[in-house]
């Protein structure tokens, strides 16, 4: 497992993908959190990164697929998945090291955001008026966000040979789990059962995450998203059908 | 015996692709694996290999089964396939070194330079994949399949695209490699066959139609060379 996730890691790095979505994500992050009016937070005026956590789930919807769409459908289509599965490693080796070098790609585009806390924390009007607990959970709430956003674009890129159209399955399925769960439960004849609905969605945990209180419920069931999908991927895989 | 098939079904569909296929082959012999486009020659190397499974049958690898054994069978057999899948942004040594880290092969450095030699790859191994020639790509392939030292190697039409010098150097290198492991290639050149192969195996239609010794398969056909012989098997009626 680890072969495979240095190997991909490594071809994260050696090609632009790494350095351009790390780029466009920090470069966005900043402009919304220092520049862009509506969710500054000099306009603010709170010493908070509400905005950061608000709008990051939204910019990891496109950027993460991206990450994600050749990691399987390019082996596939070039036929180099022969070449690892004739090789002495399991399925869920292949699955798992491609998963990780993923989700530790996105872990390297979040970190330089610490220097807006560090900012945010000597802005303050008193400084470090800023609520960390907050900021701590909000952070493992991204990356358990993260984390599942990396197992959906890692399933649809088994799905297909074809990058663009794991692309885009990714973007809709990220969304759908992320606020599609909330805008379904407002159909009218859901109203009885709305708070089950809304659990199954994403934003519902990544808010109780981000107000600082890390419960199992929601570890557990951004553990459990991300499972489903990798044994899904695993599975699309064992089949070889294409 | 090193490869053991025997009555393996794999079923597309309703397509028979391999049709009840039995054969064994052993150490020090290169076995050569004819028979017309789409007979079944490459599905019954997916199958050896451990990629694709089997419908029905059985089929082992140094005593261990592909199916309840599959990673001990994979670490006897080096396999190339038949499109010679690489990495073209991978530098020749490093995706060597890659390999040789799926294999956990220890002194990873030196058994690259000795593959390196054994494959003349020497003049190019400081090159991206993407940059080799068809040839030289060929030889990445072959290296990748022989780099843990297996004591199978499955060759799935090795020596296609290469010019008529390299293919010289590599049929020696595969009848090299034959004189101690069992390699099992498939090939649509008949010259091939009469220069590294001791046996011969020509499937039609996913079943065996001639099995033999290749002195003793061209004896029985009174001549001298196996085309014929191939062409009166399988040809369409």
């Amino acid at each position: 497992m680890l072969t495979i996730f240095i190997k991909e890691l490594n071809s994260y790095f050696s090609s632009l993908v790494a350095y351009i979505t790390i780029v466009i994500f920090l470069t966005a992050m900043g402009l919304f959190l220092w520049l862009f009016p509506e969710t500054s937070i000099l306009e603010y005026g709170y010493a908070g990164l509400d905005s950061l956590f608000d709008i990051a789930p939204y910019l990891f919807m496109f950027l993460i697929p991206a990450i994600t769409m050749r990691s399987l459908a390019e082996e596939k289509k070039e036929g180099t998945f022969e070449l690892l599965a004739t090789k002495p490693l399991t399925d869920w080796q292949i699955v798992l090291g491609k998963y990780l070098a993923a989700l530790v790609l996105v872990v390297i585009a979040i970190l330089p955001t610490g220097i807006y806390y560090y900012t945010v924390y000597h802005l303050g009007a008193v400084e470090g008026n800023i609520d960390s607990g907050a900021v701590i959970g909000s952070y493992i709430g991204l990356i358990l966000l993260g984390g599942a956003y990396v197992s959906i674009g890692v399933f649809c890129s088994s799905i297909t040979k074809n990058q663009i159209i794991a692309f885009a399955i990714a973007v809709f399925l990220s969304f759908f789990a992320f606020s599609g769960f909330d805008s379904i439960s407002q159909l009218l004849f859901l109203q009885k059962i709305d708070d089950i609905i809304i659990n199954l969605g994403i934003n519902h945990h990544y808010q109780a995450i981000s107000r600082g209180v890390l419960d199992t419920r929601d570890l557990l069931y951004f553990l459990s998203v991300i499972t489903v999908f990798l044994v899904l991927t695993k599975t699309i895989l064992g089949g070889r059908k294409w | 015996m090193s490869v053991k098939v025997s009555g393996l079904f794999k079923v597309y569909g309703v397509q028979k692709a391999v049709n009840g296929i039995s054969f064994e082959a052993f150490p020090g012999r290169v076995l050569g694996f004819l028979g017309p486009n789409g007979a079944g020659k490459s599905t019954t190397m997916k199958i050896l290999t451990g990629y694709l499974p089997q419908t029905s049958g059985k089929a082992s690898v140094c005593g261990f089964d592909v199916n309840t054994h599959t990673l001990d069978a994979k670490k006897h057999i080096g396999y190339l396939p038949e499109s010679n899948p690489l990495y073209p942004e991978m530098y020749v040594k490093e995706f060597l070194a890659f390999v040789c880290d799926m294999h956990q092969i220890k002194n990873p450095k030196t058994r690259i330079q000795e593959v390196i030699q054994l494959t003349g790859l020497g003049p190019e191994q400081h090159k991206k994949i993407g940059q080799l020639s068809k040839g030289y790509k060929q030889r990445v392939g072959l290296a990748q399949a022989i780099i843990h030292d297996p004591e199978v190697l499955i060759l799935d039409e090795p020596t296609s695209g290469l010019d008529p010098n390299q293919l010289i150097e590599i049929r020696k290198l595969i009848k090299d490699l034959g004189k101690t492991k069992t390699v099992i290639l498939s090939t649509h050149i008949m010259q091939e066959v009469e220069a590294i192969c001791d046996d011969v195996i020509i499937i039609n239609k996913g079943e065996i139609v001639a099995h033999d010794r290749l002195d003793t398969l061209l004896q029985k056909h009174h001549t001298q060379n196996i085309e014929p012989i191939f062409v009166a098997l399988t040809k369409e009626n």
